[in-house]
């Protein structure tokens, strides 16, 4: 018995002890398909190791919106130095919690779309945005050979099953939730109560979403018109296609920003500068799948060309946002379990 | 003044029910200090709490008639059918969904019921037009069938172990068919019986958390628990938190009372391998019959264990085997478990130490009940309002990395307090009851009485108690699941995170490893513990 206690007081405090911390290391806050291993995640890594010295560590949340939830959750005491992931739809919000610091670096690089969608915001100073997509409906043309044509359709005269993301944790999702408004404006809990039953699942983060679409769990699921490029490129495969809606896309500009609370503030510094050049750009159209937001001089990669061009690009105006997102939000909620 | 004889046994108890107070109160009061701080109303949007709450009653009620309504066959002829190879295996196996962890039982469930899972495979080559949607409704009811219908089963099958075998023979000499027997006997049995098992399992899937988390697939099918864990992970909505928590408590509440009335205390350790001479055994249809039910049960038992292994084992074993991630999980996993365990086990000891003296040297029935209850009551709180409010209340002070482990220690420690009640408060009434003349006129007392009269006697209960405290706790994926990160993962959060990611095949490895090593620390405690003989 004695010898019991001893063993088992020696095994729990070594594990339940506190991991000493390294020295010069920067956690980054980010969603877990941006850190696996056929993610941005391990290239921009390697590369932003080699130039700092430092140690790069990725802590993976389920999606977006996740990390904002985390970094309330945990307030002034949080370990991140950056969170990476933030688009332009939480910004505004994040910023609104006094969790994150001004970047000081110039933007004038980036891409004019991207630069003038953040011109209608009050955040360039905090956000640092690291690569843009449209939200779309991405289908396997193998059982589902006519997709429909617009939202409105899909949800109105259509019987295909989808796959979405939570709005409460997910960018897609609450991208969806966004471009659900705007289509159908005071009518969209009508609207989420009429596509319900086709929902097959409503995952919390984009890579399980995905995953299930590609387990061939449903014919249509939330993603982005660049995600068929993955498939030409990896696999050389062309069954799964982006589905143009007439109504227009949503753009979404994904971006990092420094937590005010960072330890390290100089190499998170270093990072979010890091995140406009070369390196760090040019892993982003293969391995995160979207479009960077300095656009490269050498042009994107060849799949790229093959994608569809949204008729109408649909800007998010993020001052508006975080004041609705809550309310928009319940309302789905009761629109999903009414 | 002259300390009564045993009143030294009262501090026990008092400390016990002192660290309680302050855990729960802590919880509490921080939940309640962070709600002040945010100031919306609790009462916004009750359309989707109240959605919230009929889906919660709808799937339990629907899990516990579903439960209860397969393992009367199966107890019934188990009760019947006292000898045949592997019936005693059975027994035991039927105990083991109590401690394989749910998210490993899961997996499981979703290789033979998922969409492309045997079940699905085997209609297909047959042509069937069925297909098996195991999102939603259905696959958290086949869930919470797997998860309960065993434990219904045994808790039936000591019913059937009631009835006097007078009654069989005054059966057999007035010639009863098999209908008039279940019909005269085995039915009344039953109605006396079955109510409170079936609010048992209704209760246990009322508060069901990980089952849903996997298989519920958004917010249409979401119990309150998930709801909770929803509000607090993607909103921290602390006010909404306490909406659904109070509600939560005020329907377990009912439940429990209701169930108290229902249920006649059932002894834990029984002998359930008697025989019953009955004399209805030997038609062809009864024994069809009875194969059926036992073969059905063994299947929704076995089929999703044995695809844990099987997967696990055809798995990538090198690669996964090697990860160091999946190791300290492990680690971490073991600390947790033995550390809650632990926790667990003293806090019950003082209790029940306490409430013994009470009830058995002084006469205090009621407050040695009270006493009892304080510890039980802590069922019907949601974990995760005891670990966001302990999270609340640590925030300031702790790492928010390291916390998670802690909140998941303590929360556990909690949780499994009333089964250490539940099993070692008879035994150590007895002991009390036998023992206590002896001890004070041989003057002994404290440590010494602690190993020579109670440790002998009381260490089987308690191995088993810890045992069943420290594997619930090693396999939980709870209050971890709102906390955790990659420096505090747990083999749980490991397993749903590679779920989640579509690593399968390493999900399958873990899997296995992680149900290998509950399995191993339950019996190596219930035997390191509870001595030889113990099983």
């Amino acid at each position: 018995m004695r010898r019991f206690i001893q063993a088992f007081l020696v095994v729990s405090s070594a594990v339940l002890a506190p991991a000493a911390a390294a020295a010069e290391t920067l956690t980054v806050y980010t969603y877990n398909s941006f850190f696996s291993e056929w993610g941005p995640g391990p290239v921009v890594e390697r590369a932003f190791e080699a130039e700092c010295g430092c140690d790069l560590e990725f802590v993976g949340v389920d999606d977006g919106v996740a990390i904002l939830s985390r970094l309330r959750l945990e307030g002034a005491r949080t370990r991140a130095d950056v969170v990476l992931g933030l688009d332009m739809n939480l910004v505004s919000e994040a910023a609104a919690t006094g969790l994150l610091a001004p970047h000081g670096l110039d933007l004038s690089a980036v891409d004019p779309m991207v630069g003038s969608a953040m011109a209608t915001s009050l955040v360039g100073e905090i956000f640092v945005p690291y690569d843009w997509g449209y939200f779309a409906f991405v289908y396997d043309s193998e059982s589902l050979p006519t997709p429909p044509e617009s939202l409105r359709a899909l949800v109105e005269d259509s019987e295909v099953e989808i796959l979405i993301q939570d709005p409460r944790t997910s960018t897609p999702g609450l991208g969806l939730l966004l471009w659900m408004r705007q289509v159908f404006g005071a009518e969209a809990a009508d609207a989420w109560e009429k596509l319900r039953p086709r929902i097959v699942t409503v995952t919390s983060g984009w890579s399980e979403a995905y995953g299930l679409f590609l387990e061939g769990e449903a014919p249509m699921v939330l993603s982005y018109t660049t995600s068929p490029a993955y498939h030409l490129t990896v696999d050389g495969e062309d069954r799964y296609r982006a589905a143009p809606f007439e109504e227009g896309h949503y753009v979404q500009i994904e971006g990092a920003a420094k937590t005010a609370t960072t330890d390290q503030p100089d190499l998170a510094d270093r990072f979010l500068a890091f995140i406009l050049t070369p390196p760090f750009q040019g892993a982003i159209p293969t391995t995160n799948w979207m479009y960077p937001a300095v656009a490269p001089e050498d042009g994107l990669p060849p799949a790229f060309d093959s994608l569809i061009e949204p008729s109408r690009m649909l800007l998010p105006a993020p001052v508006a946002i975080p004041d609705k997102r809550g309310a928009w939000v319940e309302e789905w909620l009761a629109a999903m379990s009414r | 003044m002259i300390p009564r004889p045993g009143a030294a046994a009262l501090w026990p108890g008092a400390a016990a029910l002192l660290a309680l107070a302050l855990l729960i109160g802590g919880a509490l009061g921080g939940l309640l200090a962070a709600a002040a701080d945010t100031g919306t109303s609790l009462t916004r949007n009750s359309d989707y709490v109240l959605a919230v709450l009929r889906f919660t009653v709808l799937q339990a009620a629907l899990s516990a008639l579903l439960s209860v309504g397969l393992a009367i066959p199966a107890a019934r002829a188990l009760a019947r059918r006292g000898r045949f190879p592997g019936r005693g295996l059975l027994l035991r196996l039927l105990g083991l969904p109590m401690v394989v962890p749910t998210i490993v039982g899961v997996l499981g469930i979703v290789a033979i019921y998922g969409r492309s899972g045997l079940l699905n495979d085997a209609f297909a080559a047959l042509g069937l037009p069925v297909r098996l949607d195991i999102y939603g409704l259905s696959g958290i009811l086949i869930a919470h069938v797997f998860f309960n219908m065993p434990f219904a089963t045994r808790l039936l099958l000591q019913g059937w172990a009631g009835i006097p075998g007078e009654s069989w023979r005054l059966a057999s000499q007035l010639g009863m068919s098999s209908g008039q027997m279940f019909r005269l006997i085995e039915a009344p049995m039953l109605r006396q019986v079955a109510p409170g098992v079936a609010g048992l399992v209704f209760l246990l899937c009322f508060t069901s958390f990980s089952v849903v988390l996997v298989l519920g697939g958004g917010p249409p099918n979401a119990t309150l628990e998930v709801a909770i864990y929803q509000a607090l992970r993607f909103d921290f909505d602390i006010p909404r938190v306490i909406a659904l928590a109070a509600l939560q408590v005020a329907v377990c509440a009912v439940l429990f009372a209701v169930a108290a009335r229902l249920t006649r205390p059932i002894p834990v350790e029984m002998a359930l391998g008697r025989v019953v001479g009955r004399h209805d055994l030997g038609s062809t249809l009864g024994r069809v019959g009875d194969a059926a039910a036992i073969g059905l049960a063994a299947a929704i038992l076995l089929l999703p264990l044995a695809a844990v292994a099987v997967d696990g084992l055809s798995g990538p074993l090198s690669t996964a085997l090697t990860d160091p991630a999946l190791w300290r999980a492990a680690q971490r996993s073991l600390a947790v478990g033995l550390t809650a365990g632990g926790l667990a086990l003293a806090l019950g000891w003082g209790l029940v130490q306490s409430s013994r003296t009470l009830r058995v040297r002084f006469y205090r029935r009621r407050i040695a009940d009270r006493l009892e209850m304080a510890g039980s009551l802590v069922l019907i709180l949601p974990p995760f309002v005891v670990g966001a409010g302990l999270f609340v209340l640590l925030r300031p002070v702790a790492d928010v990395f390291a916390i998670g482990l802690v909140l998941v220690v303590l929360v556990n420690a909690l949780m499994g307090l009333p089964f250490v009640l539940r099993i070692l408060g008879p035994a150590a009434t007895e002991a009390e009851e036998r023992h206590w003349r002896l001890c004070d006129s041989l003057g002994i007392g404290g440590w010494d009485r602690f190993r020579l009269v109670d440790w002998p006697l009381l260490r089987r209960p308690a191995g088993l108690a810890l045992a069943i405290c420290s594997a619930l706790a090693f396999g939980d994926l709870g209050v971890i699941a709102l906390f955790g990160t990659p420096q505090s993962e747990t083999l749980p959060l490991l397993l749903y995170r590679q779920m989640g990611s579509y690593r399968t095949e390493a999900a399958a490895v873990t899997a296995l490893v992680l149900l290998g090593l509950c399995l191993a620390m339950f019996a190596a405690i219930e035997r390191g513990i509870g001595g030889r003989g113990s099983d």
